[in-house]
């Protein structure tokens, strides 16, 4: 599978990540290298197998709703780069 | 011998005559770092405040001996960055479980924390923020990692004992580099919660110790269900050093013949085929073994964890914690805090498990590597339903030498060819030592076991170790 540098742009883009012109240069190398490693899976049989998306045989585990102590909000905003009152602040995302 | 050099169970005792206090080992360990590491590198954050803890319990199973935990444990109060720009002064407001655990046991938590490769993405210390960490045995080879800071600082005696995490090996492999023992437990036996997340199906955080006896002790302590990790199963933690009774005669051990191949270093080989000579003259039966979809494991583990490493650092925008750029427009300041505070790993592999999951890519790559892992998966099951133990070696080389492989990350990728296959079943696995190169590079021995079984793992490690002189030999610093 190729990867090439617009969709490397596009799936950085998705990512919130902010690539200069070098680091896609040499992403897409290493990336394309990766991926050519990574399509050895695609020859396996896997008809009638099912996924793992977890290795325990847990389902949903559920509790009652019993409100108890949890972070104040001056402890929750302790390590905000930037706060106002009991909220964190960021740019504005309105016009 | 200092006290600094002395194992934790050692110390224990000695702190239970009364013959050492907790202070004079804290006192020995400051000596040694400011001693030697400004070569090794272990820690982090030098200059942090050297913690004192004034209410020590005696009647607490570990007295105030002090544990060494890697940088991606949350510790309240105490400064937990994951080595990276993007938590770059990120104080914690509470303890992770495992920390809450070891307070509880009247542990210390060391005020230095170890280093590591950023967010654990690595195999060798060199990705850390703050620079790579130096192997113990040779200054100009690697550690491993990511838990490279903490198997360094147990290695040359900073360290009683510590905490890593393992998500591909990430305990295992620097144990085994750096000639001590690491243990990643079952998948839900120790609590993630305070772990700073990496791919969570994967993560667990275990001990990485001077001897097999401390394994025991740490692994028990940090074990057992938190209903604030739902991942965590609720059963019994047995005492783990009851498993230490240098009898092995009659197991039954499997070599799987897939991890015999091209890639394996001839001399770890050697070290590996005596290792597995003396577990046969302890009585244990050996036999070959396969496991068939081994070959698979590196590139299934590269597609799901880092499609789970997309979604957990996703938080790390600028907001909550951490560094944020300067920007008048939210997604140019997410864009730019991401592209600022993660280093060149971090980023490809957010890339990358962005991609697979991504639309009209999910299918090929995230699903077909769910289904594969399901394939891993019961190979093991059918070896452990003959066998007592799987035992390999962690690692296809010893140590390499910094620089090597940081250009290439499928060539770093591939060093945990030995280790990844365990995390993808979930099942435990132990390093111990079990010799040197003739470059005099230590080379570790792994032992896997079926979930929840540690006690095996503990069994044939302490027969091993007790047999053997390795554990004692330490690096000339």
């Amino acid at each position: 599978m190729a990867i090439d540098n617009e969709t490397i742009k596009h799936v950085a883009h998705l990512a919130r990540i902010e690539l200069q012109p070098n680091e896609l240069e040499k992403f897409s190398i290493q990336l394309h290298e990766v991926l050519d490693f990574i399509d050895k899976i695609s020859k396996l049989d896997i008809a009638n197998i099912a996924p793992s998306s977890h290795i325990l045989s847990i389902s949903n585990v559920l509790r009652e709703d019993i409100p108890g102590a949890s972070l104040t909000p001056e402890r929750a905003l302790e390590n905000a780069p930037s706060k106002k009152g009991n909220f964190f602040s960021v740019p504005k995302i309105i016009e | 011998m200092e006290l600094n050099q002395l194992s934790a169970h050692e110390l224990l005792s000695r702190l239970k005559s009364g013959s050492v206090t907790p202070r004079a080992i804290q006192d020995s360990l400051y000596v040694r770092i400011e001693d030697i590491d400004p070569k090794i590198k272990a820690y982090v954050r030098l200059n942090s405040e050297k913690g004192h803890n004034s209410k020590i319990d005696p009647d607490t199973p570990l007295k105030g001996l002090p544990v060494t935990i890697k940088d991606n444990i949350c510790t309240e109060g105490l400064n937990t960055e994951c080595c990276s720009k993007i938590l770059q002064g990120f104080c914690p407001p509470y303890d992770a479980t495992v920390i809450s655990k070891l307070k509880k046991s009247g542990a210390e938590i060391f005020s230095l924390k170890a280093n590591m490769d950023e967010f654990a993405f690595g195999s060798s210390t060199e990705n850390s923020y703050f620079g790579p960490t130096h192997n113990p045995w040779n200054l100009e080879c690697v550690p491993g990692g990511s838990s490279g800071g903490s198997a360094a600082a147990v290695a040359s005696d900073e360290a009683i004992w510590a905490l890593g995490s393992d998500t591909g090996g990430s305990i295992r492999q620097p144990a085994s580099f750096c000639g001590v023992v690491g243990l990643k437990p079952t998948y839900g036996r120790v609590s993630r919660f305070g772990l700073i997340a990496f791919a969570s199906s994967f993560d667990q955080i275990g001990p990485i110790t001077k001897d097999v006896e401390d394994a025991a002790i740490l692994t028990r302590i940090i074990s057992g269900y938190d209903p604030n990790d739902s991942t965590s199963l609720d059963r019994d933690v047995p005492d783990y050093t009851k498993s230490l009774t240098n009898d092995i005669k009659g197991l039954k051990v499997g070599i799987p013949k897939e991890y015999f191949i091209d890639g394996l270093d001839a001399q770890v080989k050697a070290v590996i085929d005596e290792a597995i000579d003396k577990l046969k003259k302890l009585g244990a039966c050996v036999k070959q073994v396969s496991l068939p979809h081994t070959e698979y494991a590196v590139a299934v583990y590269y597609i799901v964890a880092t499609a789970e490493t997309s979604s957990n650092l996703a938080r790390f925008d600028g907001v909550q914690y951490g560094y944020r750029s300067k920007s008048d427009n939210l997604i140019q300041m997410y864009k730019q805090t991401r592209a600022e505070g993660f280093g060149d790993e971090a980023k490809r592999r957010i890339i990358l498990g962005t991609f697979a999951l991504s639309h009209g890519y999910y299918d090929a790559y995230y699903l077909r590597a769910l289904k594969v892992r399901t394939l891993i998966r019961r190979d093991f099951d059918q070896v452990f339903s003959d066998f007592d133990c799987i035992v390999t070696p962690t690692s296809p080389t010893a140590a390499f030498r910094i620089g090597e492989k940081i250009q290439d990350p499928l060539k770093m990728y591939l060093s945990d060819i030995y280790t990844i296959s365990v995390n993808l079943a979930g099942i435990p696995a132990i390093s111990v030592p079990c010799g040197f190169t003739r470059g005099g590079l230590p080379v570790g021995l792994q032992i896997m076991a079926s979930s929840f079984n540690e006690e095996m793992l503990f069994r044939v490690a302490y027969a091993y170790e007790q047999n053997t002189q390795w554990h004692k030999i330490k690096p000339k610093l």
